[in-house]
């Protein structure tokens, strides 16, 4: 334990904090929300009454809840810029740059998790309401939006909070690419000045305070939003 | 587009002289089941004890275990990757470090992930065997003690074969993503799938046919699970529960 050395992370906190932790909630929140936005889209198709609707998210969503996020991260890593150059017809792949391609990582993969609960959301509420929004003459996609999904979502808050914890703590897996998220600035730091011991340790107490804060944050507001049936 | 698709590369021999790249990729198959399989038995081992003693009503262990499953839950997987393969050796007694030092790079990585990994998923098994006992009647535990079972006959008899049981399907799920996660332990330098495809990516530029290659192992390695956990499932389950055909 000789030479502990504190102060190199007083020094480069403005950077670790600044340009890394600046980047790992930007792309938390900005992955929570369309991934929850595609994975809402998916439990919808996923409980459709169309077999092949149906099967399409199912086999989405299971496929990906099979394979590991560092190996997803990859794929699309060099998957996307042929799927630009696709689209815009450039004839060669476009960079995209490692924010875009890591957003969109998350946004596909976290969507297969929102899916499912989403889908718990909507199953949730009771056939009853959804005949009764029929029977005031309301199409599909008003039942859903001004009947089931705010119920769905008040329901599910606290799990879709507890998988954005989660998903924040996965965002540290961007490292394999590379990119500055908050440990990858620590990282950064610790190889630079051979503080190895320091900055992982400064980097986990960090995570934990924060998680740890969070999910306490959620438990509470878990028991004080609870309906009374 | 402008991408050579070359299937036949898997025939091709790897660069670093250990035969094709299909014998990298083999390989990066055996070091994730050997690095999943030990860290599955930590996992189970210290799960059990860990979720055993969160409902044992003794209050200073009580909170230490929960403690235990906070520390494990909270700090992203990759950092606590991190912390046993770069911190532990420097913090631990000197001798001891220069042990972990001097050993062979490839098992020291090795060991490094079962740990990490097999700590990790017992916190999360923890809490499942936490809810499974907590989910059990507490006229059980009462029934056993009224019969003169000691408190670890209670446990031993009659609520553990309950719960593990009860929580088979989530054990699943845990098998499953214990699996998934052990591709972290390829930011160490572990070679197993994620690692075997990534390397050969590097040499072999083919891109998509690499990381196409581990999606495959992975998926079979999935069904194969799923398989044998949902037999070991019917074997166990409990007759008389909605669950159970019988």
């Amino acid at each position: 334990m000789h030479g502990f050395d504190f102060e190199i992370i007083w020094r480069t906190a403005p950077y670790v904090f600044m340009t890394g932790m600046v980047f790992t909630i930007k792309l938390t929140v900005f992955a929570t929300i369309g991934a929850i936005i595609l994975g809402t889209l998916l439990a919808m198709m996923r409980l459709s009454s169309n077999r092949i609707v149906s099967g399409l998210s199912g086999g989405y969503v299971n496929f990906l809840r099979a394979l590991p996020l560092i190996l997803i991260i990859f794929w699309f890593y060099f998957l996307v810029p042929y799927i630009f150059g696709w689209i815009l017809q450039a004839g060669h792949p476009i960079s995209v740059g490692g924010f875009t391609s890591a957003l969109i990582t998350f946004v596909l993969f976290e969507a297969a998790y929102f899916c499912e609960i989403m889908r718990a959301g909507i199953q949730s509420i009771p056939r009853g309401q959804i005949g009764a929004g029929y029977a005031l003459g309301l199409n599909y996609w008003q039942v859903m939006w001004h009947i089931v999904l705010p119920q769905a979502f008040r329901n599910m808050t606290p799990v879709l909070l507890t998988q954005m914890i989660v998903l924040f703590q996965d965002t540290s897996l961007v490292y394999v690419l590379s990119l500055t998220d908050f440990l990858g600035a620590a990282n950064n730091v610790a190889q630079r000045d051979g503080r190895l011991v320091e900055m992982f340790i400064f980097a986990a107490l960090v995570y934990f305070l924060i998680s740890y804060a969070a999910s306490r944050t959620v438990k509470r507001l878990e028991r004080r939003m609870a309906i009374v049936r | 587009m402008n991408y050579h698709w070359n299937w036949m590369i898997f025939w091709a021999q790897a660069p670093d002289g250990t035969g094709t790249y299909l014998h990298t990729l083999i390989r990066g198959m055996y070091w994730t089941l050997g690095v999943s399989v030990l860290a599955w038995i930590i996992a189970l081992v210290f799960g059990v004890a860990v979720g055993v003693l969160r409902t044992a009503r003794i209050r200073g262990l009580e909170r230490l275990c929960a403690g235990y499953v906070e520390l494990f839950r909270n700090v992203p997987l990759l950092v606590q990757m991190f912390l046993w393969y770069f911190v532990v050796p420097e913090v631990v007694p000197k001798a001891l470090g220069d042990m972990i030092k001097a050993a062979d790079p490839t098992w020291s990585t090795f060991w490094t992930a079962v740990i990490c990994l097999g700590l990790f998923t017992s916190s999360r098994i923890a809490e499942q065997i936490r809810a499974g006992i907590t989910s059990l009647p507490v006229g059980q535990s009462m029934a056993g003690t009224a019969l003169g079972l000691t408190r670890p006959q209670v446990y031993r008899y009659l609520l553990l074969p309950m719960t593990v049981r009860i929580i088979m399907p989530p054990l699943t799920s845990e098998a499953l993503n214990l699996i998934k996660n052990s591709s972290v332990a390829f930011t160490i330098g572990l070679l197993e799938i994620t690692g075997a495809a990534r390397s050969m990516q590097e040499f072999s530029f083919q891109i998509f046919e690499s990381f196409a290659a581990a999606t495959v192992l992975y998926l079979i390695i999935n069904a194969v699970v799923v398989v044998l956990m949902r037999l070991i499932e019917k074997w166990m389950s409990v007759p008389g529960f909605i669950g159970t055909e019988r």
